[in-house]
C-alpha cells in the first residue's frame, strides 16, 4: 500500500494529510508554503474533500474551526506573518477543544521579515500560539519523510486530546525535494466521527454544541484539565533523537533544518576526534526536558544551541534543564540567511577548542 | 384563546400596544423576575389574530383557537 | 396566522436579552420558521459574538459558537463539509459590518450555500452601547457622546445594498421588526432564505432592523417609534435581490 515518491516537503505534507484522513483545507497564499494549498486545491476534491482559498488567514483558520466542529479532519497552513493572524483562531480551537492541524513553514521575522527560510517562530509555537495561556503539541520534523510520518499521525493526537496540533518546519524543508515513502490511505467512516462533533452523520439525536466561551467555574476546570494534559504529554509523548550523546563532551541541541546541518558538522568533528553529540527535539512542545536534564554533567562540558534564528529562541528551554551545570553556547544565522556546513562546523569547533566564550 | 406564560414576560408592552381589540393590559402583579406581566382583560373581544404572540420577543404568549381555560 | 405555539428550539426559560429587545424576537422568529419547515434537528446555528452570543444559553438546537465576525467563515467550513445541514449564521451589526466585514463579503461573493441572519440595532449592545458602523448620524453612543459625526466616523453602512451588488447572492432583504407587518414579512423572508438554501441555490442574507432599549436609553415602546422616524427612513426595508425562483 505504501509507495515511494520524490516530492517537495510541502507537497509531501499535503499528501500525507490526505492519507491521514484530512478532508478540509482552508488557507491563504504566503511564501514559502504555497505548495500545500496548491496541491490540496486539486487533491482534496479527488477524495471527496473540500478546499477553500480564504479571504485571509483569519477567515481560513475559522473555516477550519467550522469544519473541525463537524468532526472533519481539517487543516490550514501558513508562514510566520500568517500564523500571527491565525493566532486568534488557534486560541479558539483550543478553547472549543477542537482538533485540527496547523502547519507553519516558517520564514524570517519579525513583521513581513523575509520570505527566505528561518526558524524564527519557535517561541510563538511553543509558548504562545495565541492569547489565554494554552499550548498545542508542536512537531518539528527535519526531513520530508519525518514530516509525512508526523502529519500522518497528527490527527490521532489532536482527536485524542481535542486540541490543535502544529507542525513547525522552515522554508528549506518545505521546498527541498526528497524521496518519501507514503503511508496508505486511512479509511475513515461515519462511525469514526467523534461523538462530540456537530455532524449528525454519526447518528447523534441530541443537541450538539461547540463553544469557545464558558462561565467561570467551568472555564477554570477546563484550564486545569489542559494543564494536566500538558503534563501528560511530557510523560508520554515527547519525541527526540539522541545522536552520539553517550560519550559526548559537547552536546549540540538543534531541531528541524538546523539539526541536519549540525549533524554534518558533528560527523566531521568526530572524525577529528572531538567528542560532540546532538540531542534533536522532534516535539518542541512537549520539550525533551529529561534528555537534557539527565545528561552526565561530570562529562559534558558544554551545550551548544544551534538555530536558524538570532537570538536563539530555544536557549531558555535548554538552560532551565542544564541549570548552570555547564555553559550554554549558541550559534545561528537569521533573517533568511541559511546555516551552512562550514559556519556550523567552525562555530562548534571554536567552542570545543576553547576559542569561544 | 390567549395563554400568557407570565414567567417569561419582561413587560415590554408590545402585546398590549399591538392588540387590535384591547384584549390585554399590563397587570399589577409582578413575576419572579420583577416584571409586571400582561393579563387578559377582555377575552370576549379576542379575534385570535395572534398579533400579541407575533410581537412578543420572548415567545411568552401562545394563542389557540376555541374556548376553554388555560 | 391565527394560532401561535412557542417553538421548542428555544429554551423554556427567559432569554438573556433585555426587555423589549427585538434581537430576542429575531431569535424567536428563526425558531418559528425552523419549526414550520420541520428543519429544527437539521439546522445548525452559527452563533457570533455580541448580544447574539446570549443564544448559547437560549438555543436548544445544534449550535457552533465562533469568534467575533468570523461566523461566515466558520459556516463555510461547516456547510462545505456537511452540505445536507441547514446552516445559518446569526450576527449583529458590530460583528458583521465592522470586524467581520471581510468574512461576510467574501462568503457572499463565493455564494456559500448558507443563510446569514443579520440583526442590525445600530450599536454594540453587549459591550455597553458604543458606536457601530450602522449607528445613525447624530445618534448618541458611549463613543459618540455628542452624536455620530460623519466627518470623523463616516456614514451608516448599508449591508443589503452592498451585498446585493455582488453576483453570487440569491436573496438579500431587509425587514423592520417594530411592527406586526414587518415581523410577518421578516418571517416570510427568513422562510424564503432557508428554502432557497435547502434547494441549494446559494447565499441568502436577511437583515432585521432591531432596537436596543438599554443602550438607546429608551423604553421598549419608545424604541419602536424611534425606528419609524429614524432607522427605517435610512435603512429602507425591502427585497434588494431575489433570484431564488
Amino acid at each position: 500500500m505504501s509507495e515511494k515518491r520524490f516530492m517537495k516537503g510541502n507537497e509531501a505534507i499535503a499528501e500525507a494529510a490526505v492519507r491521514a484522513g484530512c478532508r478540509f483545507f482552508a488557507g491563504y497564499p504566503i511564501t514559502p508554503q504555497n505548495e500545500i494549498p496548491e496541491y490540496l486545491s486539486w487533491r482534496l476534491p479527488e477524495v471527496g474533500g473540500a478546499f477553500v482559498q480564504g479571504e485571509s488567514e483569519i477567515a481560513s483558520v475559522n473555516m477550519v474551526y467550522g469544519a473541525a466542529a463537524m468532526g472533519t479532519r481539517a487543516m490550514t497552513s501558513s508562514s510566520g506573518p500568517g500564523i500571527s493572524l491565525k493566532a486568534e483562531g488557534i486560541s479558539y480551537l483550543a478553547s472549543a477543544m477542537l482538533p485540527a492541524l496547523i502547519v507553519n513553514i516558517s520564514r524570517g521575522g519579525p513583521g513581513l521579515g523575509s520570505i527566505q527560510p528561518a526558524q524564527s517562530d519557535y517561541l510563538q509555537a511553543t509558548k504562545a500560539l495565541g492569547h489565554g495561556g494554552f499550548h498545542a503539541m508542536v512537531f518539528a520534523p527535519n526531513s520530508a519523510q519525518e514530516a509525512v510520518d508526523l502529519v500522518y499521525e497528527a490527527w490521532e493526537y489532536a482527536e485524542r486530546d481535542r486540541n490543535p496540533v502544529m507542525v513547525l518546519m522552515d522554508g528549506c524543508l518545505g521546498n527541498i525535494m526528497e524521496e518519501v515513502e507514503l503511508p496508505p490511505m486511512k479509511k475513515l467512516t461515519d462511525e469514526d466521527l467523534p461523538e462530540w462533533s456537530l455532524t449528525r452523520r454519526n447518528g447523534r439525536d441530541y443537541q450538539g454544541n461547540i463553544t469557545p466561551i464558558y462561565t467561570e467555574p467551568i472555564l477554570e476546570g477546563i484550564n486545569t484539565m489542559a494543564g494536566e494534559m500538558y503534563k501528560a504529554w511530557e510523560e508520554e509523548d515527547v519525541k527526540a533523537e539522541s545522536f552520539l550523546v553517550d560519550d559526548a563532551e559537547y552536546v549540540v541541541v538543534a531541531y528541524g533544518i538546523a539539526s541536519r546541518v549540525a549533524k554534518e558538522a558533528i560527523m566531521a568533528l568526530r572524525e577529528e576526534g572531538f567528542k560532540v553529540g546532538m540531542i534533536r527535539p522532534i516535539t518542541v512542545f512537549p520539550y525533551p526536558k529529561k534528555l537534557i536534564h539527565d545528561l552526565d554533567y561530570s562529562r559534558v562540558k558544554g551545550i551548544i544551541d544551534i538555530e536558524m534564528t538570532i537570538p536563539a529562541q530555544m536557549r531558555e528551554d535548554i538552560e532551565l534543564q542544564v541549570a548552570e551545570r555547564c555553559p550554554v553556547y549558541e550559534y545561528g544565522r537569521s533573517g533568511g540567511c541559511l546555516l551552512d556546513d562550514e559556519g556550523v562546523y567552525d562555530a562548534i569547533k571554536a567552542i570545543v577548542t576553547g576559542g569561544a566564550d | 384563546m390567549v395563554q400568557i406564560n407570565e414567567g417569561l414576560c419582561k413587560s415590554c408592552g408590545y402585546c398590549v400596544k399591538f392588540c387590535p381589540k384591547q384584549v390585554l393590559q399590563i397587570g399589577h402583579e409582578r413575576n419572579r423576575r420583577g416584571h409586571f406581566f400582561p393579563v387578559v382583560v377582555n377575552e370576549r373581544s379576542c379575534i385570535t389574530c395572534a398579533v400579541c404572540a407575533l410581537m412578543c420577543p420572548e415567545g411568552a404568549i401562545e394563542v389557540s383557537k376555541g374556548g376553554g381555560k388555560a | 396566522m391565527a394560532e401561535y405555539k412557542r417553538s421548542t428550539m428555544i429554551a423554556d426559560a427567559p432569554s438573556g436579552y433585555c426587555p423589549g429587545c427585538l434581537h430576542s424576537l429575531a431569535t424567536r422568529l428563526v425558531s418559528d420558521v425552523l419549526d414550520e419547515l420541520g428543519q429544527g434537528d437539521n439546522s445548525l446555528n452559527v452563533i457570533s459574538v455580541g448580544c447574539s452570543a446570549l443564544n448559547i444559553l437560549y438555543w436548544n438546537g445544534d449550535f457552533c459558537s465562533v469568534a467575533h465576525g468570523r461566523a461566515p467563515a466558520a459556516a463555510t467550513g461547516i456547510k462545505r463539509t456537511n452540505p445536507e445541514r441547514l446552516v445559518f449564521a446569526y450576527q449583529g451589526d458590530g460583528d458583521l459590518c465592522a470586524i467581520g466585514l471581510a468574512e461576510i463579503m467574501s462568503a457572499a461573493n463565493r455564494g456559500e450555500n448558507f443563510t446569514v441572519i443579520f440583526a442590525n440595532n445600530q450599536t454594540y449592545g453587549m459591550t455597553g452601547g458604543q458606536m457601530a458602523p450602522t449607528t445613525l448620524i447624530g445618534q448618541k453612543t458611549t463613543t459618540t457622546v455628542y452624536g455620530r459625526d460623519p466627518h470623523s466616523t463616516g456614514y451608516p453602512m448599508k449591508m443589503c445594498e452592498l451585498i446585493s451588488t455582488l453576483e453570487a447572492p440569491v436573496y438579500v432583504a431587509r425587514f423592520a421588526l417594530n411592527s406586526p407587518k414587518g415581523v410577518r414579512e421578516a418571517r416570510a423572508g427568513i422562510k424564503k432564505a432557508f428554502q432557497a438554501q435547502m434547494q441549494g441555490r446559494g447565499f441568502t442574507f436577511v437583515e432585521l432592523l432591531t432596537n436596543c432599549p438599554t443602550n438607546w436609553h429608551m423604553t421598549p415602546l419608545q424604541t419602536l417609534d424611534y425606528m419609524n422616524t429614524n432607522t427605517i427612513p435610512y435603512f429602507k426595508p425591502g427585497v434588494y435581490k431575489d433570484i431564488t425562483e
